[in-house]
């Protein structure tokens, strides 16, 4: 054992003299020499650790020759912006297959095992020249499996970004009740980002509706802070510049307290105990004048 | 800014110029602020650069106007400077940087002009907590005497 | 860039076509305030559709003209403030207190005759 570590030492500083480009240019040719071959491993250990379940094993066999030629690539150009293009790309298309983060993870990794163990086996009689080759190929290999992991992350949130962004847009819905009359229930707690978006929908269902009183009913919000309470008052000023009126229903003493908190003069809101009385009074505001059903409907005036 | 990379990056001064297909060609501009004629060339120049990027209608809007608010600003107190618009990415994002330079008076209590907003008395000018409202990141430099650099930034969601 | 200001019955209407610079929009208020002495109109209505964007100094142009068509016994509306542009006013603290406003036309043309039942008697027995 003694006798081989002189060895090794006394070859390895022979070795050293290889420099890092030279041994990548090694490796690489290995790699390309042996593509089909490790390219067949890979895909049967991906199989065989139940990844990628949600593609077929010629999906797989396919995606597994493109990811085998990005990384080879870039460990030959030591260039890496192909690859994170491709990550993103490839991230693209396996995210709505269902394809998760640990898989992603997993056959990069698995790559990098596969690709190690044959290096091992071409160099088993040249553990100096391996040690050598390693050094070189550790650094790259890590940084490949970084971009195309973090690709895949960076791909992931953007994708729940837009979903939580839908989820959004379909949970805050401006009701037309009446010609020229616009009812926002409000229910749950509200963040700054979906009280942003329920104004914007405000704004556009007035210009669209061509409403002319909004009653915003807030009976289902618990709880209000001071930022949201802003937004509030915002959406009630941005709405008389498009010429409506705001009128505010169901507003919790907490909320209300909220409000004088933070400097709304309560008085010159127009407030309402409840959705039913806000939109009568919508509805005086507007003219009409409802009357008991048993006479004739050509008695609703509108003055 | 460290880890922040821009996207295409010219040397400064470069002018964007936008193909018939609406490829952008350039991803920096820098706009001469000399008088009140060029605050609709320089928010207009941001409308167009941010669009590329797609942010959302109203997000345009309020870009347009945060620049223009900027623009007015070095205007009316420096009397010349210069709007730069730049495209940047950060972590995956993509986002505008504008940046309002100018070498006049400086602002002396940058504090208080954050604090305030448009008032009837003074409802021109400054209005930088209005702008700071509008944009996702706000950085100001000042110096009096020397002059004054505002940098905002506005990431596309 | 002139504004068009066109003479309807008892009002002005005003129409802004693209983004104006200050210059424009002082010769706006100008003009306006001229012309509501001239023709001794009783409201004026400034439609701001095509503006994308509305700073500081539009906003203060607009409250300008209020207060001195105000003086000459006129009301002013603005009218077609678009969705955008009223988000980002109140999130810059512009709110346009004092200035009445209106939805469009139609409404600002409803605005002015129920300010003015003489001017508005008249105006729709000329069947606008």
């Amino acid at each position: 054992m003694e006798q081989q570590t002189r060895t090794i030492s006394n070859i390895s500083s022979h070795h050293a003299a290889q420099s890092t480009a030279e041994l990548l240019r090694q490796l690489v040719a290995h790699l390309r020499q042996n593509r089909t071959q490790l390219r067949e491993e890979w895909a049967r250990r991906i199989t065989e650790a139940r990844l990628l379940t949600a593609m077929t094993k010629d999906e797989i066999f396919a995606e597994a020759t493109s990811v085998y030629d990005n990384y080879v690539e870039a460990l030959e150009t030591g260039t890496f912006e192909a690859l994170q293009a491709y990550a993103r790309n490839l991230s693209e298309r396996i995210i709505p297959r269902g394809v998760e983060t640990h898989e992603v993870i997993g056959i990069v990794l698995l790559l990098r095992d596969v690709l190690a163990r044959s290096l091992f086996a071409k160099y088993q009689n040249d553990f100096a020249l391996l040690n050598c080759i390693l050094d070189a190929y550790e650094p790259a290999a890590n940084r490949i499996a970084n971009t195309v992991a973090v690709g895949f992350v960076q791909e992931r949130e953007r994708v729940i970004r837009e979903q939580q962004e839908a989820i959004r847009v379909l949970s805050t819905p401006v009701l037309q009740v009446r010609e020229r009359l616009l009812i926002l229930p409000i229910i749950g707690v509200i963040d700054p980002q979906r009280a942003r978006q329920l104004t914007e929908q405000l704004l556009r269902g007035i210009r669209t509706n061509r409403a002319k009183v909004v009653v915003i009913d807030i009976t289902g919000v618990p709880v209000m802070d001071a930022n949201v309470a802003n937004n509030l008052v915002q959406t009630v000023e941005a709405t008389r510049l498009l010429g409506a009126t705001v009128i505010i229903t169901g507003l919790s003493p907490e909320i209300a307290q909220t409000l004088v908190t933070i400097g709304v003069d309560l008085g010159k809101m127009n407030t309402v105990g409840d959705l039913q009385g806000g939109i009568e009074e919508a509805e005086h505001l507007l003219g009409y004048k409802v009357v008991p059903s048993g006479e004739a409907a050509d008695q609703q005036l509108r003055t | 800014m460290d880890g922040e990379r821009e996207a295409l990056a010219l040397h400064a001064g470069a002018s964007v110029s936008l193909t018939h297909g609406g490829d952008v060609v350039a991803a920096e501009a820098a706009v001469q602020i000399q008088g009140d004629t060029d605050i609709v060339g320089a928010r207009q120049k941001g409308r167009m650069l941010a669009a590329t990027l797609g942010f959302s209608s109203s997000e345009l809007t309020l870009i347009a106007t945060a620049i223009s608010e900027l623009a007015r600003n070095i205007v009316l107190y420096a009397k010349q400077g210069e709007i730069i618009l730049r495209l940047v990415e950060r972590g995956g994002q993509r986002g505008i940087m504008v940046r309002a330079k100018d070498q006049g008076p400086g602002i002396p209590d940058i504090r208080r002009a954050l604090q305030g907003g448009f008032s009837t008395s003074r409802s021109l000018g400054l209005g930088l907590a209005g702008v700071r409202r509008l944009m996702d990141e706000f950085e100001i430099e000042s110096r009096v005497g020397f002059g004054t650099t505002v940098t905002a930034r506005k990431w596309k969601r | 860039m002139e504004v068009p200001i066109l003479k309807q019955g008892p009002y002005l209407i005003a129409s802004i076509q693209s983004a104006l610079s200050d210059a424009d929009l002082l010769q706006l208020r100008d003009a306006i305030v001229q012309q509501v002495g001239m023709f001794r109109s009783r409201g004026v209505i400034v439609d701001v559709t095509a503006l994308d964007v509305m700073d500081s100094f539009a906003t203060r142009t607009l409250r300008d003209i209020t207060f001195m068509i105000r003086l000459r016994g006129a009301e002013t509306v603005i009218v077609g403030i678009q969705p955008d542009v009223a988000f980002t006013m109140v999130q810059l603290g512009l709110k346009l207190e004092g200035v009445p406003t209106a939805l469009d036309l139609e409404e600002g043309i409803a605005f002015l005759d129920k300010k003015g039942p003489t001017a508005g008697k008249e105006a729709s027995a000329r069947g606008r």
